[in-house]
């Protein structure tokens, strides 16, 4: 099981620092939800996390290894991503796409295994779309593609899974498996980090929040410790109760 | 069989056919006949099949496919299906060169172009790297347009203040396998068997790239990495061809965009299967080069605009 620990990490664009000196460790095997408004930071530290940004200082451990000392390859071993956006390529079947997931394990001249194929399978399997596996992709509807994109990530098997937003473009009962399955991963001993937006879904279904504001963490712990009147007074701006939800007695915001 | 195979099969079958086509019909017409006896050194066409027939006909098929894999791989990198080897200034840098050569050395053998081509291509791709540095590939190619439109212009400066020089060049440039002998398929020949099997190794990068840098470096891919590989590759393709043939339009461009919408966006379909179309179109141009107007031949590069333009008014009028 990997811990992701983010020590005096600083990052951001030319001229436009949106992290400065932030440190935060996220638990190994539990499934963490980065919170805040639009512009905190969270989609950069998402991507810092990724290694698709350069932290100009600091430094990101994922377990005891230093991201920026991995190869491309086995950063592909380490983790997966679900970009909030896809470039859809044309002429690319569903299975192809899934398959594609399997690539940091291929050798050079890539002939996918019996354990390749069967990761692919089983991959098509959870997202339910093994019966669209012929389908072109760029012929899919929007949340049809998502859960192949979704299913790439889960092929590519890595210890740490990485989502932006994963439930956008979904109907709520693609929501409520897409989160059931990130529950299943983490049941298997993997770290699963994801940026939401909405803070019911987040508190009923994750097991650790991270509320983040203008570039900093605000709060870091359990839906218990960070979902508080206060503190979304604080980050949002907005009046709400905090009640526990009746089925899962999970803490649930209601704006006022 | 696979959709993709079949179509690859039926492509080589069409090529084969171009192919027989193209040994039988020139200034003269040989029958299967004539065909046999004239592989014997003694027959009277012998020198006009072996000589200098089958040399141009080998390096249309090279040439054809390797501009063709140059799109593939420049279409890759850049992330359009509409850019090619040309925006990267390489023909034009070639041409410019050999313009400059010839006007400087007005006697000069038409045997150098070539060489100096190549150097101009190659000249022209250090400028690209020194001006653009490690930059992401969309600057490369708006870097490489605005340099392809000053080589254009100072190429053209060249030939309207010497009109008399430029015949010879004006012939190269329009991109011709006129009286291509076997030496061209000797130098043309080691380079493509290099390079060639050496693309199919970057099928998976050029995959992957397609979804994105973001993605492709999650999926193990070093980005930057890949796509200076695989440029470089485009770019040493574009030179050969354009150094043995001059700037033939078009190719480039259509022959994998063709082949996108025949196969599909995978590259272990796409890149033979643009090969195969590259040496088709290259091997139909010189054809008709050849026997539209005999004795008189076209220039391929003229007849490669004529099948290229077309094509693309017609994908404009189906896309709108």
């Amino acid at each position: 099981m990997m811990p992701l620990i983010l020590t005096g990490l600083s990052a951001g664009y030319t001229n436009k620092p949106v992290l400065q000196s932030l440190s935060l460790a996220l638990p190994a095997g539990r499934i963490t939800a980065l919170l805040g408004p639009n512009g905190c930071g969270k989609s950069t530290l998402l991507r810092c996390c990724a290694r698709l940004l350069t932290p100009q200082g600091g430094e990101v451990l994922l377990g005891n290894e230093d991201l920026a000392s991995l190869s491309a390859r086995q950063l592909g071993q380490r983790l997966a991503l679900l970009p909030q956006q896809h470039l859809v390529p044309e002429g690319v079947s569903v299975q192809e796409l899934v398959g594609y997931g399997r690539s940091p394990w291929l050798n050079l001249f890539g002939r996918m295994g019996t354990l390749d194929r069967q990761r692919v399978q089983a991959a098509m399997e959870q997202t339910q779309i093994a019966q669209l596996a012929t389908q072109q992709v760029c012929k899919l509807s929007g949340g049809q593609r998502q859960r192949a994109f979704l299913a790439m990530a889960l092929a590519q098997d890595t210890p740490l899974l990485l989502l932006d937003e994963p439930t956008t473009w979904l109907d709520i009962n693609h929501q409520i498996e897409l989160m059931a399955l990130l529950r299943e991963r983490q049941q298997q001993g993997r770290t699963v980090v994801a940026v939401l937006h909405d803070l019911n879904q987040a508190s009923r279904y994750c097991d650790h929040l991270v509320l983040m504001s203008a570039g900093c963490v605000v709060a870091s712990g359990t839906p218990e410790q960070v979902m508080t009147p206060a503190l979304l007074q604080q980050v949002f701006a907005i009046k709400a109760e905090v009640h526990p939800d009746p089925v899962s007695g999970r803490p649930m915001c209601i704006v006022l | 069989m696979k959709k993709p195979a079949l179509t690859l099969a039926i492509l080589l079958m069409l090529v084969a056919l171009v192919l027989l086509l193209s040994v039988r019909y020139g200034s003269e017409t040989l029958s299967f006949a004539d065909l046999h006896r004239a592989l014997q050194p003694a027959d009277s066409h012998y020198f006009a099949l072996v000589e200098y027939r089958l040399p141009r006909i080998l390096l249309a098929l090279l040439v054809g496919a390797a501009l063709a894999l140059s799109g593939v791989l420049v279409q890759g990198v850049i992330g359009n299906p509409l850019a090619s080897p040309e925006i990267l200034g390489v023909n034009h840098a070639a041409g410019l060169m050999s313009i400059g050569a010839l006007m400087l050395f007005p006697g000069l053998s038409v045997m150098w172009l070539p060489l100096l081509a190549f150097i101009g291509a190659l000249l022209a791709f250090a400028l690209l790297r020194l001006a653009a540095g490690n930059s992401a590939p969309l600057r490369l190619a708006l870097l490489g347009i605005a340099l392809t439109a000053l080589y254009a212009s100072i190429t053209d400066y060249l030939m309207l203040s010497h009109p008399l020089e430029i015949n010879q060049a004006l012939m190269w440039l329009t991109g011709s396998l006129w009286g291509r002998g076997w030496a061209f398929v000797y130098v043309a020949l080691p380079w493509l068997l290099l390079l060639l099997p050496l693309s199919l190794l970057l099928c998976r990068p050029l995959d992957l790239l397609a979804l994105g840098e973001e993605q492709a470096t999650t999926l193990g891919i070093n980005v930057r990495h890949a796509q200076q590989l695989i440029l470089l590759l485009a770019l040493a393709l574009a030179a050969i061809s354009v150094a043995l043939c001059g700037p033939l339009s078009f190719i480039g461009l259509l022959a994998p965009h063709l082949t996108r919408r025949l196969v599909g966006g995978r590259h272990h379909w796409l890149i033979p299967g643009a090969m195969l179309i590259g040496a088709l179109l290259l091997l139909l141009a010189d054809l008709l080069a050849r026997t539209l107007h005999p004795p008189l031949e076209l220039p391929a590069g003229v007849l490669t605009a004529i099948i290229g333009a077309p094509y693309f008014f017609w994908l404009l009028m189906r896309t709108r």
